[in-house]
This record gives C-alpha cells, structure tokens and sequence, in this order.
C-alpha cells in the first residue's frame, strides 16, 4: 500500500505528467507564468482544487447517475473555483488582482475534470486524494520551471529580487522581450517535454 | 433504486445544487467584510499612488489621513459641507433619482449614461495650509468594462500630478496596460489644459512625438488597445469639462489664489 500511495503522488511528476505527457493545463501555463510570485499562488489554488474535488466526486462517486456525471463534476469544480478566489480576494488581494480572470479558469482546466473524471469516479477518496495531490504537484513542477525561466530571462529578477540588474535599470543584463510574452513559455514547455522524452523514452510517441 | 433512473439523477442533481449553493453563498457571506476591507485599501493606495506620494513602509490609512475630503457640486463647484464625506457613495449617488443624473445624447462622451451630481475629491495641503495637490475621481467606459481611477494634480490646477485606474476590466496585457507603471510615469508633468482654459489632453493612437510642441498635452496610446485608449482619452475630455470637474477647479482657481494673495 505504502508503495502504491508513493507511486500515485510520484507518477504525474515525471512519468505521467499532466502537462509534458498529457499536454493539458497549457493555456494558465501560458498565462501566469512570468512572475514567480503569481505562479506559486496559481499552483497552490489548482493544487488544492484539485485535490478537494477529487475526494469529493470519489465520495459520491456511487451515488453519481452516469447519465448527469460530467455536469456533477463541474458543479463542483465550479463551487471549489469561486470559493477559492473569493479566499484569494479576500486574504491576498495584490496576487488575485495579478491573476485576475485566470484563477476564474482554473475551472475549465482540463487536468482538474480529466483527474475527476479517469480516476476519482472509479477508486476510493484516498488514493484520489493523493492523486489530485500528485497531478496537482506535476503541474506546479512545470509552472515553476516555466516561471523561474520567464522571470529570470524576462525581468532579470526572482521572486521579484534582482539577480540580473537590468541596462534600462543601470546594469549589464539586456532583457530578453519575448520572455515576458506567452509565447515564450511554449518553447519552454517544448524544450522541457524534448529534454524529458530524452531521458524517458518510453514517453515517445509512435508516428 | 437504480441509480440510472430519472427520479435518482434529479435527487442528485437537486441535492449537489443545494449543497453547492450553500457553500458558495456562505463563503461570500463570510468574506465580504474582508474583501471590502482589501477594496478600500486599494482605493486609498490608488489615491495615494495617483498623488505620486505612497510609501510602501507605512500603513496605507496613516498616509491617506493626510488628505482632506471635500463632497463638492459638479454643476458650480462649490463644496458641500452638508453631505458626510465619509459616508458619501458617488456610484450609489449616480444611480439614485436624488443625487444623480442622466446624461444624454452628446454630452456622454465617456459612455457612463449617469453621473452623480457630487464628487469626493481629495486634496493634500502643505504646512502653510496652501493646497498642494489636488485628487480627482474619472471614470469612464473602455472596452469590455468601465475604468474607475483618479487623477491628480499639482497646486497650479494643470500640471498632472499622476494618472492611476483602480478598477478596471480590460484584456490583461492589452487595455490592462493601463496598470503599466512605465506607461503611467509618462502622464506626470503633463498639462491638461491649454492657454485659454479649455481641457485638452488627449491619448494618441500611436506614440507622441516629443519633439512637437503639443506634446505636453498628450499621452501615448497603448499598442493593441485602441478602444481603451479612446476611452481614456474620452473621460478625460468629460471629466475635464464644463459637466465634469471644469467649475470646481475654476473656483478654487479663484479662491486658493485669493488666499495666496491675503
């Protein structure tokens, strides 16, 4: 069992990643990812969505008619969502004004109803638990790699202290534009899902 | 009961519903206060950073306990001693029979349809008791929402001062540039009114060229937001006329040059 639990929360991080396997949760990958600051509030959010509606649709999940399952499960994804930006709004105001819309669409994440969905609805709260715990930590792996590139590159700086000064600042460090732009983390994302596949190469995909 | 059939999914659908219902309703209700809290620290900080004077270190009430909040008359411009400053809503007020109006047609260049008929400013005085800045509330429609900010200006009632929205709804990383602190720097210094008196500051399309002698009268658009810089350009032109802040700054033009004098 011990074994078991361990492989459940280690799997997403690298052998089943939901972003560099599955390639899903691209679009707030995209989104936040040019301040470390922003991407550790986002990844604690999805994290815990993540793992309450698991449990959750995994408690109820006999009670569920298959026929209406999918609109249960986004009611309560949905719930979750907006009580976590409430708490956002009311505790860390600065960062939920950063995040904006982008905490709204943690709901149309497709890590958090694909988990829902191919694991919760058919194994029991604790292990559905630990892999919303699990797929939730795979996919703040990828935000903080993502980020600690986009904001390094981009503003010569983490977690907002300046390890690059800047030339516009007085420093040596020309910023790279593009970093600060969306785009940047797709080829972040593609060096990283290359780099991985390289190393695990049972994560190829036949042609 | 099988759990396939109508009456069980309806069961199930009705209870999530009320249980869903209920948790979001009761977190809303629980945090609200909270919330307001952060809001109105916001808005403070806004002023604050509009004025050009927030410090980060300090608390944010100290600071803005400086300020002297005045309810003034649009229409004359003269102040309202008789309505509480501190409890006075302007959005409230704009929405009531009472202490709001209809603006119609032509005049509502800023699209905000009504407008109060009295504004809080926000004046900061020196130690000589001369005004040294003075905080305006905007606001007016951009694309998707209706941007809420403050302008503030210098003692010589032209100068910007500093330029911030508070409020606003715009596509982040477009008309959201708005929050850009470059792009904001650019309005301190700036002058919103001609030789003559009339209001005239506008937001290009484009960039200014710093070398035309109009450009102390103008801003640069924000790249790929051209109706929110329109919209910003409009307010400023309402809020800077005669049905916008034109009479109060004529008669403190007036009387805190008076004092001056005296």
């Amino acid at each position: 069992m011990a074994d078991k639990s361990s492989q459940i929360i280690l799997d997403p991080l690298f052998n089943k990643n939901p972003i560099s396997l599955q390639v899903l949760g691209i679009c707030s990958a995209l989104a936040i990812t040019t301040k470390l600051e922003t991407v550790f509030v986002m990844a604690a959010a999805v994290t815990a969505v993540l793992c309450v509606s698991n449990t959750t649709v995994s408690l109820i999940r006999k009670f569920i008619p298959g026929s209406i399952r999918i609109i249960v499960q986004m009611t309560i994804i949905a719930s979750l969502v907006i009580v976590v930006d409430m708490i956002l709004k009311a505790y860390a105001y600065d960062i939920s004004k950063q995040l904006s819309i982008f905490v709204g669409l943690i709901i149309t994440n497709c890590i958090i109803m694909g988990r829902a969905e191919a694991f919760a609805m058919n194994n029991p709260p604790g292990p559905s638990f630990l892999d919303g715990l699990g797929n939730g930590l795979g996919y703040s792996l990828i935000l903080i790699v993502v980020g600690t590139f986009r904001e390094l590159l981009g503003s010569g700086r983490l977690f907002g202290h300046v390890i690059l000064p800047l030339s516009t600042e007085g420093g040596w460090y020309v910023s790279n534009g593009l970093m600060l732009l969306p785009p940047s983390a797709f080829f972040i994302i593609g060096l990283y899902i290359w780099a991985l596949r390289t190393w695990k190469k049972d994560q190829i995909e036949e042609d | 009961m099988a759990n396939e059939s109508v009456s069980r999914t309806l069961l199930v659908a009705g209870l999530l519903a009320v249980v869903c219902s209920a948790l979001v309703s009761s977190s809303a209700i629980l945090l609200r206060p909270e919330q307001a809290r952060n809001k109105d620290l916001d808005r403070k900080k806004n002023i604050l950073q509009a004025a050009g004077i927030y410090k980060e270190k300090l608390a944010v009430d100290e600071q803005f306990s400086q300020f002297e909040i005045k309810v003034v008359d649009l229409s004359t411009g003269e102040f309202r001693d008789d309505i509480d400053a501190a409890t006075f809503d302007q959005r409230k007020a704009a929405k009531s029979n009472d202490q709001g109006m209809a603006i119609t047609g032509e005049d509502d260049i800023a699209g905000i349809k009504r407008r109060s008929l009295y504004a809080l400013i926000y004046i900061a005085r020196g130690s000589n008791g001369d005004l040294e800045k003075l905080i305006l509330p905007v606001h007016g429609k951009g694309l998707w929402s209706t941007l809420y900010g403050y302008l503030a200006l210098d003692s010589d009632l032209t100068t910007i001062n500093g330029f911030a929205f508070y409020e606003h709804g715009e596509t982040p990383g477009l008309g959201g540039e708005v929050d850009n602190p470059r792009w904001k720097a650019q309005w301190i210094g700036k002058q919103a009114f001609a030789e003559d008196g009339t209001a005239w500051l506008e937001v290009l399309k484009g960039k200014t060229n710093p070398d035309s002698p109009d450009a102390i009268h103008q801003i640069d658009g924000l790249a790929g937001a051209t109706i929110t810089s329109r919209g910003i350009d409009s307010l400023l032109r309402y809020w800077l006329g005669e049905h916008g802040f034109k009479p109060l700054l004529d008669q403190l033009k007036s009387t805190e040059g008076e004092t001056d004098h005296g």
